[in-house]
């Protein structure tokens, strides 16, 4: 029997038993909506990491020099513990760093801490991401302005009390008004707004669009650096090439300037976006596992389920086999019928599921901070192995089926 | 003396063997079925019952037969070997020149399919299957395309008269166009016999006489017909009657011989 005509009279006998079908399906529908909202999820928080956090946060080329990393992913106590005890980053290493670099390359220091600000305008609202960076972060983070201009180096040398800001800042502290020239206030201390940055979007729920930076020897540099340590001294090679050699530059100035033995490992991270997505893909790692582990259990579940309706199918069928058979059915038009059958019956179920599945991680997507983004793979993965698990539990009754006796069978009307 | 084995109800188990042929070899091209002292047994829960014990039967091309019997006398068996659905345990059975007692199930299915146009007492249609589709059903085993099949379904159910009941499922007919569907489907793979396994026990006389006209009609066209049937007025319909009793051929006589027999 043609395959088509197989799957058209599976696809009818599903219709005809819609309320036992949907019961069936059950188990498989639900593992695959588990499975496709977990991956869709995950390969979300992927995506939004490769994208937003290693292309926005940290920048093309670049790695920062820092105590410990700034995404840490299961880390041990001790661990945390022994990175406390590490010695602090500060403007000499910095200093340091810089002489060791080529001319080509970019270097600034970054500071960051969560800051109040207030205009005439407005005083109050969510904390601002306060910087204090030298004039090259800009070029290194790609920082284009929407209005002003950016300071340069000898503002940031002379402590200019200036400051560029995101759109954000921009509409909330001084509505419908041309914010250059203005002051805005960081935690009481005033600084003239010269740029607004374009809209930057947001990285892990942080709004790039509320943040001020200012030079980093300004009075933003007081308020930002109260513990001494720095950021991040951040660098950037000239290319991909460069990139390699650049970081064990800057690894032996810090080793140097921190009189480590050659058999100690580094107190200090260079991290790059790929350190931190090598972080973030060991976590990934779990959270894809744990998404296919409890699907395949209810899988499992599905395919016990399958097989059972299967085998009612057969002895309710029992009259209908012994007709095709008397009719010149083979033994393998039978067991396909019934493969078939089965394997529609899980196929229709995983796809269900698949919609479900979308469906419920967009949901989440809109009610939490979570992104979504369903994959590809995933569906493909979830269509075949949903057609799998019916071809599997559907072969013990397909074959029962073939192998009945047509006499037999037509006797049981 | 020129006896003509077939019809002479007084031949002797020898002479009808002569005019078979030997066990072993293809029989005469005449014939479309030839037994060779069919045997078959069952084990019913450690009881052997022996339903067939040693059954030769000659049926030429285009013959009209009737196999009567009282229940337990093995019609069923034999029609159940004949129709390909069961094999012997000993003997032979050529169907159309093929030795077909020694065969596969798959081979079976497919003489099933090209050979045989089976008619049920109980109709056996598919119940959520169209009238068509059930005429369609032997040309899908046989791997006939979507479009010829429907083309030789609805002429098949045109043979029968039913062409606009076609979309009608089997519980929208009545008992005498069921049976007719069930012609249609038997036929529609132009098989060498059409074999009714009481195919009138279900319907009322009028109903009855209705189906035997069909196959009276099927008959002249040149259509060989083999009937099982423990109704004696069914079976005097066919051109020839074979008696069973015990598992064994008793009497084989011509249409005549029967219905003066039985004073129809």
């Amino acid at each position: 029997m043609p395959f088509f005509e197989a799957v058209r009279l599976a696809l009818s006998q599903i219709k005809v038993q819609k309320l036992k079908s949907f019961f069936t399906l059950l188990g498989v529908t639900i593992s695959v909506m588990f499975l496709i909202a977990v991956v869709s999820i995950v390969e979300g928080m992927n995506k939004y990491i490769e994208d937003d956090f290693a292309g926005k946060w940290l920048g093309v080329n670049t790695f920062n020099v820092r105590r410990f990393p700034d995404i840490n992913m299961d880390i041990t106590e001790a661990e945390w513990r022994a990175w406390q005890r590490r010695p602090k980053i500060t403007v000499d290493d910095a200093l340091a760093i810089k002489l060791a670099l080529p001319a080509d390359a970019n270097w600034a220091m970054q500071d960051v801490t969560w800051g109040r600000a207030s205009s005439h305008f407005l005083s109050g609202g969510p904390q601002v991401l306060a910087q204090a960076v030298t004039a090259d972060f800009f070029r290194i983070k790609n920082l284009d302005l929407a209005r002003g201009r950016l300071f340069t180096e000898q503002e940031d040398a002379a402590g200019a009390s200036v400051v560029v800001i995101g759109v954000e800042i921009a509409e909330r502290y001084f509505p419908n008004l041309d914010p250059i020239g203005r002051e805005l206030r960081i935690n009481k201390f005033p600084f003239a707004v010269i740029g607004v940055l374009e809209k930057q979007g947001t990285v892990f729920g942080i709004s790039l669009d509320r943040q001020v930076i200012a030079p980093f020897h300004s009075q933003m540099g007081r308020i930002t650096n109260t513990r001494v340590n720095l950021y991040g001294i951040v660098v950037q090679a000239p290319g991909t090439q460069a990139y390699m050699g650049l970081q064990q530059t800057v690894r032996e100035v810090m080793r140097k300037r921190h009189r480590l033995h050659p058999a100690l490992p580094d107190d200090f991270v260079l991290e790059s976006a790929a350190s931190a997505l090598s972080s973030w893909e060991k976590i990934r790692k779990y959270l894809v596992l744990a998404g296919m582990v409890l699907p395949a259990i209810g899988l499992v579940v599905g395919a016990i389920v399958i097989m059972n309706i299967m085998l009612v199918a057969v002895a309710e069928r029992t009259f209908e086999i012994g007709i095709r058979k008397s009719l010149g059915a083979k033994r393998r038009d039978i067991l396909a019928q019934f493969l078939v059958e089965s394997m529609t019956l899980s196929a229709v179920g995983a796809m269900l599921g698949v919609a479900l599945g979308a469906a419920l991680a967009h949901v989440i997507a809109a009610v939490s901070p979570l992104p979504a983004h369903v994959a590809l793979w995933s569906v493909v993965l979830s269509v075949v192995v949903g057609s799998g698990v019916g071809i599997i539990a559907g072969a013990y009754p397909a074959s029962r089926a073939s192998r009945l006796d047509p006499v037999v069978a037509m006797r049981a009307e | 003396m020129s006896v003509n084995a077939v019809e002479s109800p007084s031949i002797s188990s020898a002479e009808r063997h002569a005019a078979l042929g030997n066990a072993g070899a293809p029989p005469d091209p005449k014939w479309i079925i030839v037994t060779h002292g069919i045997k078959r047994e069952y084990d019913m829960g450690g009881e052997i019952v022996r339903a067939l014990r040693g059954v030769d039967i000659g049926i030429a091309r285009n013959e009209y037969v009737a196999i009567m019997g009282p229940s337990g006398s093995g019609k069923s068996t034999l029609m159940n070997i004949i129709g390909c659905l069961d094999t012997p345990n000993a003997g032979e059975y050529w169907l159309n020149g093929k030795e077909v007692s020694k065969m596969s199930d798959d081979q079976l299915a497919r003489v099933r399919n090209k050979e045989i146009g089976f008619v049920f007492q109980t109709f056996n249609l598919l119940p959520r299957a169209t009238a068509l589709h059930n005429v369609e059903l032997p040309l899908v085993y046989a791997g006939v395309g979507s479009v010829e099949r429907k083309r030789r379904a609805k002429e098949a159910l045109a043979r029968v008269q039913l062409e606009d009941r076609m979309d009608h499922r089997p519980n929208e007919l009545s008992g005498g166009q069921r049976q007719r569907v069930a012609i249609a489907r038997a036929l529609v793979n132009e098989p060498s016999i059409l074999l009714a396994d009481e195919p009138t026990g279900n319907l009322d006389s009028a109903t009855s006489t209705e189906i035997m006209k069909v196959f009276e009609g099927l008959s002249t066209q040149g259509q060989t017909v083999i009937m099982v049937t423990h109704e004696p007025d069914i079976a005097a319909h066919a051109r020839r009657v074979v008696v069973l009793r015990d598992g064994l051929v008793s009497s084989d006589e011509s249409q005549a011989e029967f219905r003066a027999k039985h004073g129809l």
